[in-house]
Protein backbone atom coordinates (compact mmCIF):
# COMPACT_ATOMS: atom_id res chain seq x y z
CA UNK A 1 0.00 0.00 0.00
CA UNK A 2 2.45 2.51 0.97
CA UNK A 3 4.43 1.38 -2.04
CA UNK A 4 1.89 2.19 -4.70
CA UNK A 5 1.54 5.13 -2.75
CA UNK A 6 5.64 6.07 -3.04
CA UNK A 7 5.20 5.20 -7.02
CA UNK A 8 1.82 7.47 -7.39
CA UNK A 9 3.55 10.53 -5.46
CA UNK A 10 7.36 9.90 -5.84
CA UNK A 11 10.15 10.88 -3.52
CA UNK A 12 9.10 14.02 -1.58
CA UNK A 13 10.14 17.29 -3.48
CA UNK A 14 13.75 18.71 -3.03
CA UNK A 15 13.71 22.34 -2.10
CA UNK A 16 15.48 24.42 -4.80
CA UNK A 17 18.37 24.92 -1.82
CA UNK A 18 19.62 21.48 -2.53
CA UNK A 19 18.78 20.45 -6.12
CA UNK A 20 22.49 21.31 -7.41
CA UNK A 21 22.85 23.32 -10.36
CA UNK A 22 20.71 23.92 -13.08
CA UNK A 23 21.63 21.97 -16.28
CA UNK A 24 23.36 23.36 -18.82
CA UNK A 25 21.03 24.06 -21.40
CA UNK A 26 19.01 26.11 -18.98
CA UNK A 27 21.54 28.56 -17.92
CA UNK A 28 22.59 29.28 -20.90
CA UNK A 29 19.43 29.79 -22.76
CA UNK A 30 18.98 32.36 -19.63
CA UNK A 31 22.15 33.79 -20.47
CA UNK A 32 21.73 34.28 -24.12
CA UNK A 33 18.24 35.79 -22.40
CA UNK A 34 20.08 38.63 -20.70
CA UNK A 35 22.05 39.67 -23.58
CA UNK A 36 19.15 39.64 -25.87
CA UNK A 37 17.81 42.25 -23.20
CA UNK A 38 20.72 44.40 -22.64
CA UNK A 39 20.79 44.35 -27.05
CA UNK A 40 16.63 45.55 -26.38
CA UNK A 41 18.19 48.12 -23.88
CA UNK A 42 20.97 49.27 -26.48
CA UNK A 43 18.46 49.74 -29.02
CA UNK A 44 16.06 51.71 -26.82
CA UNK A 45 19.02 54.38 -26.74
CA UNK A 46 19.04 54.26 -30.87
CA UNK A 47 15.11 54.41 -30.32
CA UNK A 48 15.30 57.57 -27.81
CA UNK A 49 18.13 59.57 -30.30
CA UNK A 50 16.25 58.84 -33.39
CA UNK A 51 12.62 60.21 -31.24
CA UNK A 52 14.45 63.45 -30.08
CA UNK A 53 16.00 64.30 -33.46
CA UNK A 54 12.78 63.46 -35.29
CA UNK A 55 12.35 66.72 -36.59
CA UNK A 56 15.76 68.50 -36.87
CA UNK A 57 15.48 67.71 -40.55
CA UNK A 58 17.39 70.87 -41.28
CA UNK A 59 15.89 71.51 -44.32
CA UNK A 60 16.16 68.45 -45.97
CA UNK A 61 13.71 65.33 -46.42
CA UNK A 62 11.32 64.61 -43.77
CA UNK A 63 10.19 60.56 -43.37
CA UNK A 64 6.98 61.20 -45.08
CA UNK A 65 8.54 62.36 -48.00
CA UNK A 66 11.49 59.14 -48.31
CA UNK A 67 9.41 56.38 -46.82
CA UNK A 68 7.28 54.03 -48.73
CA UNK A 69 4.69 52.20 -47.10
CA UNK A 70 4.18 49.19 -49.59
CA UNK A 71 7.99 48.47 -48.83
CA UNK A 72 7.58 48.40 -45.13
CA UNK A 73 4.60 46.05 -45.52
CA UNK A 74 6.62 43.40 -47.49
CA UNK A 75 9.66 44.11 -45.29
CA UNK A 76 7.37 43.22 -42.14
CA UNK A 77 5.79 40.34 -43.76
CA UNK A 78 9.57 39.00 -44.68
CA UNK A 79 10.22 38.98 -41.36
CA UNK A 80 7.33 37.61 -39.42
CA UNK A 81 6.89 34.99 -41.44
CA UNK A 82 10.42 34.40 -41.40
CA UNK A 83 9.78 34.05 -37.32
CA UNK A 84 7.10 31.53 -37.50
CA UNK A 85 9.45 29.53 -40.15
CA UNK A 86 12.14 30.27 -37.39
CA UNK A 87 9.57 28.50 -34.47
CA UNK A 88 9.03 25.56 -36.69
CA UNK A 89 12.59 25.24 -37.35
CA UNK A 90 12.74 25.05 -33.55
CA UNK A 91 9.65 22.15 -33.61
CA UNK A 92 11.84 20.27 -36.20
CA UNK A 93 15.10 20.42 -33.97
CA UNK A 94 12.76 19.31 -31.15
CA UNK A 95 11.73 16.07 -32.71
CA UNK A 96 15.39 15.33 -34.16
CA UNK A 97 14.34 16.04 -38.08
CA UNK A 98 16.99 16.44 -39.98
CA UNK A 99 15.01 17.24 -43.18
CA UNK A 100 12.88 19.70 -41.55
CA UNK A 101 15.25 21.50 -39.95
CA UNK A 102 17.14 22.20 -43.30
CA UNK A 103 14.06 22.88 -44.79
CA UNK A 104 12.78 26.02 -42.68
CA UNK A 105 15.92 26.84 -42.01
CA UNK A 106 16.54 27.43 -45.85
CA UNK A 107 12.70 29.23 -45.44
CA UNK A 108 14.32 31.42 -42.34
CA UNK A 109 17.20 32.28 -44.65
CA UNK A 110 15.52 33.15 -47.60
CA UNK A 111 12.86 35.19 -46.15
CA UNK A 112 15.56 37.13 -44.20
CA UNK A 113 17.35 37.51 -47.14
CA UNK A 114 14.78 39.22 -48.97
CA UNK A 115 14.04 41.49 -46.15
CA UNK A 116 17.67 42.63 -45.70
CA UNK A 117 18.05 43.09 -49.85
CA UNK A 118 14.49 45.16 -49.17
CA UNK A 119 16.04 47.36 -46.59
CA UNK A 120 19.35 47.61 -48.54
CA UNK A 121 17.25 48.56 -51.70
CA UNK A 122 15.85 51.43 -49.74
CA UNK A 123 19.08 52.52 -48.48
CA UNK A 124 20.48 52.88 -51.51
CA UNK A 125 17.43 54.43 -52.86
CA UNK A 126 17.47 57.25 -50.48
CA UNK A 127 21.26 57.67 -50.54
CA UNK A 128 20.94 58.31 -54.67
CA UNK A 129 18.56 60.73 -53.43
CA UNK A 130 20.76 62.79 -51.22
CA UNK A 131 19.23 61.27 -48.51
CA UNK A 132 22.51 60.15 -46.66
CA UNK A 133 23.11 60.10 -43.18
CA UNK A 134 25.44 63.40 -43.42
CA UNK A 135 22.19 65.16 -44.41
CA UNK A 136 20.70 65.88 -41.50
CA UNK A 137 20.17 64.60 -37.70
CA UNK A 138 17.07 63.07 -38.34
CA UNK A 139 18.86 61.12 -41.32
CA UNK A 140 21.81 59.99 -39.07
CA UNK A 141 19.40 59.07 -36.38
CA UNK A 142 17.78 56.92 -39.12
CA UNK A 143 19.92 55.33 -40.63
CA UNK A 144 21.46 54.24 -36.93
CA UNK A 145 18.22 52.99 -35.75
CA UNK A 146 17.36 51.05 -38.83
CA UNK A 147 21.16 50.37 -39.82
CA UNK A 148 21.68 48.02 -36.45
CA UNK A 149 18.87 46.02 -36.80
CA UNK A 150 19.81 45.27 -40.16
CA UNK A 151 23.04 44.39 -39.26
CA UNK A 152 21.36 42.56 -36.34
CA UNK A 153 19.78 40.80 -39.55
CA UNK A 154 22.46 39.65 -41.16
CA UNK A 155 24.68 38.42 -38.55
CA UNK A 156 21.63 36.60 -37.54
CA UNK A 157 21.76 35.10 -41.29
CA UNK A 158 25.19 34.22 -41.10
CA UNK A 159 24.63 32.45 -37.84
CA UNK A 160 22.00 30.26 -39.55
CA UNK A 161 24.76 28.85 -42.28
CA UNK A 162 27.02 28.43 -39.51
CA UNK A 163 24.10 26.38 -37.25
CA UNK A 164 23.55 24.23 -40.15
CA UNK A 165 27.08 23.35 -41.07
CA UNK A 166 27.43 22.16 -37.96
CA UNK A 167 24.36 20.74 -37.86
CA UNK A 168 25.54 18.61 -41.02
CA UNK A 169 28.96 17.34 -39.19
CA UNK A 170 27.88 16.76 -35.79
CA UNK A 171 24.32 15.85 -35.56
CA UNK A 172 21.91 16.78 -33.13
CA UNK A 173 24.38 17.02 -30.17
CA UNK A 174 23.42 18.50 -27.03
CA UNK A 175 25.79 21.85 -27.65
CA UNK A 176 24.19 22.21 -31.48
CA UNK A 177 20.68 21.98 -30.01
CA UNK A 178 21.72 24.67 -27.40
CA UNK A 179 23.20 27.21 -30.32
CA UNK A 180 19.85 26.27 -32.21
CA UNK A 181 17.39 27.43 -29.32
CA UNK A 182 19.80 30.31 -28.47
CA UNK A 183 19.42 31.00 -32.44
CA UNK A 184 15.62 31.12 -32.34
CA UNK A 185 15.72 33.46 -29.56
CA UNK A 186 17.30 36.04 -31.04
CA UNK A 187 15.23 36.07 -34.42
CA UNK A 188 12.53 36.16 -32.19
CA UNK A 189 13.83 38.97 -30.24
CA UNK A 190 14.69 40.84 -34.14
CA UNK A 191 11.46 40.79 -35.42
CA UNK A 192 10.15 42.05 -31.56
CA UNK A 193 12.08 45.11 -32.09
CA UNK A 194 10.86 45.88 -35.51
CA UNK A 195 7.71 45.62 -34.36
CA UNK A 196 8.62 48.90 -32.49
CA UNK A 197 10.62 50.25 -35.56
CA UNK A 198 8.05 50.02 -38.38
CA UNK A 199 5.92 51.96 -35.71
CA UNK A 200 7.99 54.73 -34.53
CA UNK A 201 9.80 55.41 -37.59
CA UNK A 202 7.71 54.50 -40.59
CA UNK A 203 3.93 54.18 -39.52
CA UNK A 204 4.22 57.29 -37.23
CA UNK A 205 6.37 59.15 -39.88
CA UNK A 206 4.69 58.80 -43.01
CA UNK A 207 1.15 60.29 -40.76
CA UNK A 208 0.17 63.54 -42.52
CA UNK B 1 8.26 14.01 -8.71
CA UNK B 2 11.67 16.49 -7.92
CA UNK B 3 12.08 19.99 -7.70
CA UNK B 4 9.93 22.06 -10.59
CA UNK B 5 12.59 22.88 -13.06
CA UNK B 6 12.80 26.00 -14.47
CA UNK B 7 11.98 26.55 -18.24
CA UNK B 8 14.48 27.88 -20.64
CA UNK B 9 13.74 30.92 -22.46
CA UNK B 10 12.47 30.23 -25.98
CA UNK B 11 11.22 26.78 -25.13
CA UNK B 12 7.53 25.83 -25.75
CA UNK B 13 7.16 22.29 -23.45
CA UNK B 14 9.30 21.33 -20.27
CA UNK B 15 12.22 19.41 -22.36
CA UNK B 16 11.24 15.93 -22.90
CA UNK B 17 13.64 14.01 -24.80
CA UNK B 18 11.15 12.17 -27.12
CA UNK B 19 10.25 15.16 -28.82
CA UNK B 20 5.81 15.16 -27.56
CA UNK B 21 4.01 18.19 -28.25
CA UNK B 22 4.88 18.96 -31.52
CA UNK B 23 1.53 19.31 -32.71
CA UNK B 24 0.49 21.42 -30.03
CA UNK B 25 3.65 23.29 -30.61
CA UNK B 26 2.67 23.91 -34.63
CA UNK B 27 -1.17 25.52 -33.23
CA UNK B 28 0.12 27.78 -30.69
CA UNK B 29 3.12 29.08 -33.25
CA UNK B 30 0.16 29.67 -35.60
CA UNK B 31 -2.38 30.98 -33.23
CA UNK B 32 0.72 33.40 -32.58
CA UNK B 33 1.27 34.26 -36.56
CA UNK B 34 -2.26 35.03 -36.90
CA UNK B 35 -2.95 37.30 -34.41
CA UNK B 36 0.59 38.85 -35.16
CA UNK B 37 -0.44 39.42 -38.92
CA UNK B 38 -4.04 40.85 -37.05
CA UNK B 39 -2.27 43.89 -34.75
CA UNK B 40 0.34 44.64 -38.20
CA UNK B 41 -2.65 44.98 -40.43
CA UNK B 42 -4.40 47.03 -38.01
CA UNK B 43 -1.60 49.48 -37.73
CA UNK B 44 -0.79 49.48 -40.62
CA UNK B 45 -5.05 50.60 -41.52
CA UNK B 46 -4.75 52.84 -38.25
CA UNK B 47 -1.88 54.78 -39.91
CA UNK B 48 -3.36 55.33 -43.39
CA UNK B 49 -7.20 55.81 -42.44
CA UNK B 50 -8.48 59.33 -42.78
CA UNK B 51 -11.68 57.82 -40.87
CA UNK B 52 -9.92 58.31 -37.59
CA UNK B 53 -9.19 61.21 -35.09
CA UNK B 54 -6.12 62.40 -36.18
CA UNK B 55 -4.30 63.24 -32.62
CA UNK B 56 -5.37 59.74 -31.47
CA UNK B 57 -3.32 57.86 -34.03
CA UNK B 58 -0.08 58.32 -32.62
CA UNK B 59 -1.07 56.42 -29.51
CA UNK B 60 -3.63 53.83 -31.34
CA UNK B 61 -0.17 52.87 -32.98
CA UNK B 62 2.01 52.55 -29.71
CA UNK B 63 -1.16 50.61 -27.91
CA UNK B 64 -0.81 48.22 -31.04
CA UNK B 65 2.98 47.90 -31.40
CA UNK B 66 3.22 47.10 -27.32
CA UNK B 67 0.06 44.54 -27.89
CA UNK B 68 2.45 43.03 -30.79
CA UNK B 69 5.12 42.62 -28.82
CA UNK B 70 3.25 40.90 -26.08
CA UNK B 71 2.03 38.71 -28.74
CA UNK B 72 5.52 37.70 -29.79
CA UNK B 73 6.68 36.64 -26.48
CA UNK B 74 4.09 34.59 -25.43
CA UNK B 75 3.49 32.79 -28.01
CA UNK B 76 7.22 32.73 -30.14
CA UNK B 77 9.57 33.24 -26.84
CA UNK B 78 6.88 31.25 -24.64
CA UNK B 79 7.80 34.03 -21.91
CA UNK B 80 5.09 32.80 -19.20
CA UNK B 81 3.67 33.56 -16.01
CA UNK B 82 4.12 30.42 -14.91
CA UNK B 83 6.50 29.05 -11.50
CA UNK B 84 9.42 27.48 -14.28
CA UNK B 85 9.66 31.24 -16.05
CA UNK B 86 9.91 33.10 -12.99
CA UNK B 87 13.64 34.11 -13.71
CA UNK B 88 12.76 35.09 -17.31
CA UNK B 89 10.13 37.59 -16.08
CA UNK B 90 12.12 38.65 -13.62
CA UNK B 91 15.11 39.90 -15.70
CA UNK B 92 12.44 40.71 -18.83
CA UNK B 93 10.65 43.43 -16.01
CA UNK B 94 14.45 44.42 -15.41
CA UNK B 95 14.93 45.44 -19.26
CA UNK B 96 11.85 47.00 -19.54
CA UNK B 97 11.93 49.25 -16.66
CA UNK B 98 15.76 50.09 -18.18
CA UNK B 99 13.88 51.02 -21.58
CA UNK B 100 11.17 52.76 -20.50
CA UNK B 101 13.96 54.80 -18.28
CA UNK B 102 16.00 55.44 -21.29
CA UNK B 103 13.35 56.32 -24.20
CA UNK B 104 10.71 58.23 -21.57
CA UNK B 105 13.70 59.60 -20.03
CA UNK B 106 15.68 61.22 -22.96
CA UNK B 107 11.76 62.53 -24.43
CA UNK B 108 10.81 64.35 -21.18
CA UNK B 109 14.31 65.62 -20.67
CA UNK B 110 15.03 66.87 -24.49
CA UNK B 111 11.54 68.25 -24.70
CA UNK B 112 12.19 70.19 -21.14
CA UNK B 113 15.11 71.68 -22.63
CA UNK B 114 13.76 72.80 -25.64
CA UNK B 115 10.90 74.35 -23.70
CA UNK B 116 13.12 76.38 -21.76
CA UNK B 117 16.20 77.22 -23.77
CA UNK B 118 14.16 78.64 -27.19
CA UNK B 119 13.10 81.78 -27.14
CA UNK B 120 9.80 80.22 -28.93
CA UNK B 121 7.97 77.30 -30.62
CA UNK B 122 8.96 79.21 -33.63
CA UNK B 123 12.20 79.81 -33.53
CA UNK B 124 12.58 76.43 -32.36
CA UNK B 125 11.63 74.97 -35.19
CA UNK B 126 13.27 77.64 -37.29
CA UNK B 127 16.36 76.65 -35.70
CA UNK B 128 15.52 72.63 -35.92
CA UNK B 129 15.37 72.98 -39.56
CA UNK B 130 18.57 74.87 -40.40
Amino acid sequence: MSIAAAADHGPPPIPASEAGPAPKRIYVSFGFWIFLLSDIVMFSAFFAVYAVLVNATAGGPNGAELFSQTNVAIETACLLASSYTCALMSLAVASRNRLQTYLWAAVTFVLGGAFLALELQEFSNMIAEGATPQRSAFLSAFFALVGCHGLHVAAGLVWLIVLMAQLTFEGFRARVERRLLCFALFWHALDIIWVGLFTVVYLMGVRP
Amino acid sequence: MTTPEDRAPGEAEPFSETGEGHGTGVLVYTIGLGVAVLLTATSFWVANTPALWGPGVGLGLAVLAVAQMGVHLVFFLHITTGPDNTNNVLALAFGLLIVFVVMFGSLWIMNNLNENMMPSPDLMNLHMQR
